[in-house]
Order: C-alpha cells, then structure tokens, then sequence
C-alpha cells in the first residue's frame, strides 16, 4: 500500500485502515497512523440505535461463566393484592415495568389454597414421636410426624384432608395452625405418645420445656471418626451416645488405624459393624437423642479378661451437651470423677461444630385451576409456561421450588418472605402470596389479560395512597424475581 | 479458544452476546432454562474458532465467486458460497456477502443440534437465522434505516413458514453499498441467503451517476475491501417523489425476479421514506402496523 494505511492485527482478519477510518469491525481506527481502539461512547452509542442493551467495552466485563444472570429495579409482591376468588376474573394488578429492554408482566395474585400446608424442619435428635404419629394442636389433629432427616425430625401438617375433610373445628385448628406457622408466630404442637414441641420460624424448637440448642455433629460413630485423634492418648475409651449409632472408639475403626487397644467395653443394643451399636435404648428427649439419663445404663459389666483397673472412659452426647468421665475402680466398676481439661477441650469441640438447631417451615401448596384462571384465560397455558421456566412464580417474592410433573405445586421458605404475608379465609384455607413473572410478549401468547396489565408506575406513583402500601427492601438472599433464574 | 473473543451474557440475562473482530452476535434460545443453557454454551464452543476458521480462507472469500469452482473447506465458507453462487452468473459477488447470515446460521444449527429449543435467534449484525419449534412463532420487527432503531412495521413468522433468515441492507448500513436504499429488509428461507439478496436488491436500489450521490473507490477507503474500485455509496442527497420511485423500481424488478427463482420469499425496500414491498401476500402487515412493545428480534 502506497499510503499510510496500517495493518491491524487485532484479529486474524488483519485489516488495512485507513487514516481516519475504522476497520471492518468499527472498534480499531487508524488515527493518524495509530492504531487506537475506539472511545467506548461510540461503542455505546451504536448499542443504543441498534435497541441493544448496553454492554461495558473498555471495563473488564466479567467473562461469561454459562449461567443466566440478573438485573433490578421494583418488584411488586402479591400481599395484600386481593383476590379474584372464584375466579374467572383477571387477577387484581397485572403489572408490566421493563427490564433490560424486555417487557416483563408480573400477575400478582393472593391465591386461596385449600390444597396446601407446611413441611417443618425440627432440628434436634430427641425422639418427638414415631413416624406417622398425629400432631396435634389446640386438641386437633393438624398433621403427622413424616420421615427423619439427617439431625432433624420432620412434620407434615396441614393439607386439604386436615383442612376441609375432618370437623369444623379441626379444620380451623389446622388453618389457624398454617396460619401462624407460615407468619412465622410460634405454634405449641403435641404429637401422639411423644412429645410437646413449640415451633416458630427460624427459632429453636422447644421440646418438653427444653429449649434446643444444637444439632448433633453426626451420628455417634461419624463422631468417633470427627474426634478419635484428639482424643487418643488422653483417654482409654469413648462411648458417643447417640440414638441412631452409638459409637465405641476402641473397636471403631478410626480407633484400630489409631492403635486404640481394646477395652473390655460391653455396650447393649445391636452391634452393626465393629464399633456401631443401633438401639443401646429407647428414643427419647435426653443424651443423644435417647431416653436415657445414666449413661451407663447402656453399658453392660467391662469384660474382667481385658479391663484394667483405671481405665479411663469418656461418654458424650452427639451434641456435646452431655457429657461424663468415668474411671474404672480395682473391681472394675465405673467410677464417675471430673472431667480433665484436656477432654474437656474436645467435648467443646464438639459443641462447637454443632450448628444452632432451628425450625424451618417451608410453605407448600398448588395451584388451581381457578387461580390460574386469574392469570390467563387458558390456564394450562401457564403451568406450561411455569414448567418451561418462561414464567417465575414467587411467594411474597420469595423464590420457589416448583416440583416437577403436573400442576403448580411449589414449596417456599417462609423466612424469605416479608412478615406477616398469608392470611386466610372462613373456609377454612390459606391466603397466600403468588407472584408469576413472565415476558410480556409471552403472556399474551398464553391468553393473558392485556387490557388490564398497567405500567409499574401506576402502583408506584407517589400520589397514588401511599399508606396502602408497603415498601422493602428487597432480601439480599433472594433472586430478583424479575432477573433472570440462575439454576443449575 | 481464542482470547480475543468476548462472549458474555447481556444484563437481561436472557440473552447471550457474543463478539469476535468484526463478528458481533446477539443470541437468544427459548426452551426449559437447562436446554438454553446447554444451547448457549454450545453456542460458545462453535464461536470461538469461527473467526480463524473464516479468516484462513479470506483471499478465497473476497474473490468473486463462480458457478463452478473450487469449494472452500470451512462449513461457514460454504454456506458463504452456496448463497451467492445464484448470483454469480448475473452480477459481481463474492461469498463475503453471505458471511454475516452463514455465521448466523452455523451457531443457529449448533444450538439446535445440541439442545431442545422452542424458539431461538441469532442476531449477528442484523443478519438473522431464526429457529422455530412446530406451533412456534417470532414477531420480527423492521426498520427503516439501520442506524435508527425505530421500527415501521412487524411480520411475523410462523413454523409452518419457509422463513428462517431475514437480512437488512443499505448504504448507512456497516457494510458497503454499491447502492442508495436506506434499508432493503429480506425474508428468505436461510440467513446466509437473506444476507446475499439484501444485499444484491441495496445495490439495485440505484440512480446511476446522479450528482446527489456521493460515491467512492471501496479501495480508498478500506485498501482490502473485496469490493476492489467499485464505487461505493457515501452520501445521498435530497431526492424527488419520481427520483426515489424510480430507484425503488430498479430494486423491485430485481426482487420480484429472485422472488420468482425462491431465493427470498419477501423484502421491504425504503428509500427517503417511500417503501415498496414485495411477496409479502398474507403479510399484509409487514407494512405499518403498529408495532407491540418488546419484539423479540429487531432485523
């Protein structure tokens, strides 16, 4: 080239530019014999007529990671919307406000659910009643004691048989149980021949009285695995009282790799492999879960070929909170002394990794046939869209798990939504919040009411009654209901 | 991977954009949220090497294409070459005028070879391929011009339309123009073949030698344009009602002609705010209507 065009090698394309001139990509120029990158305003400029969403140029963007990510501005929840009941009405607010340059509709809606009640998460080892026992409240039956987890008790209460199936007064029970429950008020539940626990919302439940502190750090044998090397050389035997596995450390094997000689040690209950003994008692509210309050009831006399006079030994709970330290006399017989320093030390440990025990209650319920119909005059269309993820659903703007197969069946975490947000009808059913967000251009595609969506700013105008509504901040933890979902 | 190629999602969160060199891409995928992601990130794979891909073969891209011939090696390349070789027997071309709809078309293909979708757009420059699952539709919006993002009218395009490309052309655009439209919009069964007829109808789009039409060598301003000495359209002056008419018909007779042949279905033609349309029966609305808010794809 005769002229004073230069090369860029900015890209295998290798353009000649120009003086004066962009090359084919229009961010490299030729100025003056310089190759520059554009100022980032005209970058932006040309997003701007081209109806794209800004995109920094020159800041270091964050590399793409695959995920689909997110935006802000106001989110209107449904509580106190009102609803439509029975509703072949449009919900009450259809509420559109653009966001990245994409039209989204909220439907904001308080559904009456009389398919619905809550799952309760009971962190604590204490035995509060046998599966499928009834759980009680105000002397009605409210819901039943469901399948353990891992260091907590689990209720199932609620639900339209509980709500519609039984008395009116169970019916009320029940509602009024859900109610409190999903308001995060505390609620006194009794279960059939087990125990009375009071339950709120992101608390610690109460059983019998007892305010609980913790989970247990594992299971009793998990436990001997967590500590044996703390332990050894500071004490002969450990026993971890647990209602589920007891463990022994002197035949488990994190105390075989450790050279633990045996003991002499004779637990009761069921040996299930070396070290792990199932049912050394009854469950119960006391040590680990169990009914016990000596601890060595659950040790049969120390076998005299083996034991040794002074044999020290170790009993704990799995949660660290009870605790015992014994040493053997010349018969062999269990002497209880105080507990040296440096055992104590690993009973707080122990205490330490425990995390603080909590209820949670987590909302559960479908919707109907005639809550969609709110929303859209087809409303299959939207447990379509819901299942396709073209629509959000949020509680209070909570999000939801939205449970695969038909219908809309979503669970959400209570203490994510604002205060106070269900209510309740005579009926006796559940008030609660549903939000569904979906693009605009989508919810007309799936029949929705276009003539009554209306702009966001006709909620939040400001001489609009302010005092009927709530303003808050939105939770840090939740997604914006109007971002995009980011789900793996 | 290359570490030039910049490949983020926009802040919507919807939509992936993707940019290398001269390539800059707006896709969306439509579908269960885990086939989007599967989509979007098969959409990056394919992107990374597409710029290298094309540019080892540029000296072959930029010369005129023949009926005959040699065939590149890159897929893009070929569908570059495919969607001019109609042209080559009656005009200059080269396979550079299909290259934003073949590149479109190739990350199109690999979403939906690799996931699930509904619907999905690639959107490389205002060339786009589009995907439709049967029952599916997209609502395209159209401009006048290209640097003006206001939109005259809309059509849309159901599954059970042949259409899967729409290009935009005209001398404002990135592009050069051999020609004076201020945007020839195509509707054509690929993106790589709207990209190579929008282009072909701009540059018929034309007043040849008129004093109001400022004109020059592509060569003086970009040395490596494949467009060599043609002149190409800088300027436009004011025009009259026949002028623009006159310039308009040159466009529709070469329209209606490759319309007759199948190589585009419809096209829009604007010039100074006179339109023609052609093919667009049962598209009534591809001329003003007013246009929804929100239109998924601006061509």
């Amino acid at each position: 080239m005769a002229d004073d065009a230069i090369r860029c090698d900015a890209c295998p394309v290798l353009c000649y530019i120009k003086p004066g001139r962009a090359g084919a990509c229009d961010r490299y120029a030729n100025a003056d014999g310089q190759l520059v990158r554009l100022d980032p305003h005209v970058v932006l400029e040309r997003a701007v007529s081209r109806g794209d969403t800004l995109v920094p140029f020159l800041e270091k963007a964050r590399e793409w990671d695959g995920a689909l990510l997110s935006g802000e501005e106001t989110f209107v929840t449904a509580i106190g919307a009102g609803t439509t009941y029975p509703d072949y009405k449009p919900a009450p607010f259809i509420i559109s406000s653009e966001i990245a340059g994409v039209d989204m509709v909220t439907v904001v809606t308080e559904g009456i659910f009389s398919y619905c009640g809550v799952k309760l998460k009971i962190d604590t080892d204490r035995h509060l009643g046998a599966e499928c026992s009834i759980v009680r409240a105000q002397g009605e039956a409210v819901g039943h004691v469901t399948t353990n987890e891992y260091g907590s008790q689990m209720l199932s209460l609620g639900g339209v048989r509980h709500l519609t199936g039984g008395s009116r007064h169970e019916g009320t029970a029940t509602c009024d149980t859900l109610l409190s429950l999903c308001n995060r008020h505390a609620v006194e539940l009794k279960i059939d021949d087990g125990a009375t626990v009071i339950v709120q919302a992101d608390k610690a439940p109460i059983v019998d009285g007892v305010q609980e502190e913790r989970m247990r750090v594992g299971c009793g044998s998990a436990t001997i695995g967590m500590f044996a090397k703390q332990w050894f050389g500071k004490v002969d035997e450990v026993v971890v009282v647990d209602d589920h596995i007891t463990g022994v450390l002197s035949e488990h094997q994190a105390g075989k790799l450790l050279g633990v000689p045996e003991s002499g040690i004779v637990l009761k209950g069921r040996r299930s492999t070396p070290g792990r003994y199932f049912r050394v008692a009854e469950p119960g509210t006391s040590w680990g879960g169990t009914n016990i309050d000596d601890p060595l009831s659950i040790l049969g006399p120390f076998d005299r070929e083996v034991a040794r006079p002074g044999l020290r030994l170790l009993m704990v709970s799995t949660t660290g909170e009870h605790h015992a330290y014994f040493e053997l006399d010349e018969s062999l017989h269990p002497v209880e002394k105080e507990l040296p320093a440096a055992l104590r030390e690993s009973v707080e440990r122990i205490r330490e990794n425990c995390e603080p025990a909590l209820c949670t209650v987590l909302f559960m319920g479908g919707a109907g046939g005639s809550l969609r119909a709110g929303v859209t005059e087809n409303p299959v269309k939207l447990t379509h869209s819901v299942r396709d993820a073209l629509t959000r659903v949020t509680c209070g703007g909570a999000p939801v798990y939205v449970w695969p197969g038909g219908g809309i069946t979503i669970m959400a975490d209570v203490s994510r939504m604002p205060e106070n947000a269900f209510g309740y009808v005579p009926t006796p059913a559940l008030v609660a919040p549903i939000e569904f967000t979906l693009k605009l251009a989508d919810y007309a595609t799936l029949g929705g009411y276009m003539d009554h969506v209306r702009p966001l700013s006709s909620i939040t105008s400001i001489n609009r009654d302010e005092e009927s509504r709530r303003r808050l901040a939105a939770r840090p933890d939740n997604p914006w209901p109007l971002a995009s979902e980011k789900r793996k | 991977m290359n570490n030039r190629s910049q490949i983020r999602m926009l802040p919507d969160g919807r939509r992936l954009h993707m940019h290398d060199g001269p390539i800059d891409m707006i896709v969306e995928a439509f579908g269960v949220v885990s086939e989007v992601e599967v989509a979007y990130r098969a959409a990056a794979a394919r992107f990374a090497g597409i710029l290298d891909e094309l540019c080892g073969e540029l000296a072959f891209l930029r010369r005129p294409a023949s009926e005959d011939g040699d065939l590149p090696a890159g897929p893009i390349a070929r569908r570059m070459l495919a969607a001019v070789r109609p042209y080559a027997s009656r005009t200059f071309i080269t396979p550079m005028a299909a290259v934003a709809g073949a590149v479109a078309e190739e990350i199109l293909e690999t979403m939906i070879a690799a996931a699930k979708l509904s619907r999905a757009y690639v959107n490389d420059g205002g060339d786009v391929a589009l995907h439709l699952a049967p029952g599916e539709k997209f609502v395209v919006g159209m401009v006048e011009r290209p640097d003006r993002a206001s939109l005259f009218g809309t059509t849309t395009i159901e599954f059970c339309d042949p259409i899967r490309g729409i290009a935009t052309s005209g001398w404002r655009g990135r592009s050069f123009s051999l020609g004076i439209a201020d945007a020839v919009t195509v509707l054509a069964d690929t993106a790589a073949m709207a990209d190579t007829a929008a282009t072909v109808v701009a540059n018929a789009v034309d007043l040849p030698g008129h004093p109001r039409v400022g004109r020059v060598r592509a060569c003086d301003l970009a040395p490596d344009s494949d467009l060599g000495e043609r002149l190409v359209t800088q300027s436009v002056g004011e025009l009259t009602p026949g002028e623009i008419r006159d310039a308009l018909a040159a466009g529709i007779r070469l329209a209606e002609s490759i319309c007759g042949l199948g190589l585009i279905r419809a096209a829009a033609l604007n010039l100074q705010g006179q339109r023609r349309v052609i093919g667009a029966q049962g598209r009534a609305q591809l001329v003003d209507i007013p246009v929804p808010d929100g239109s998924p794809v601006h061509a």
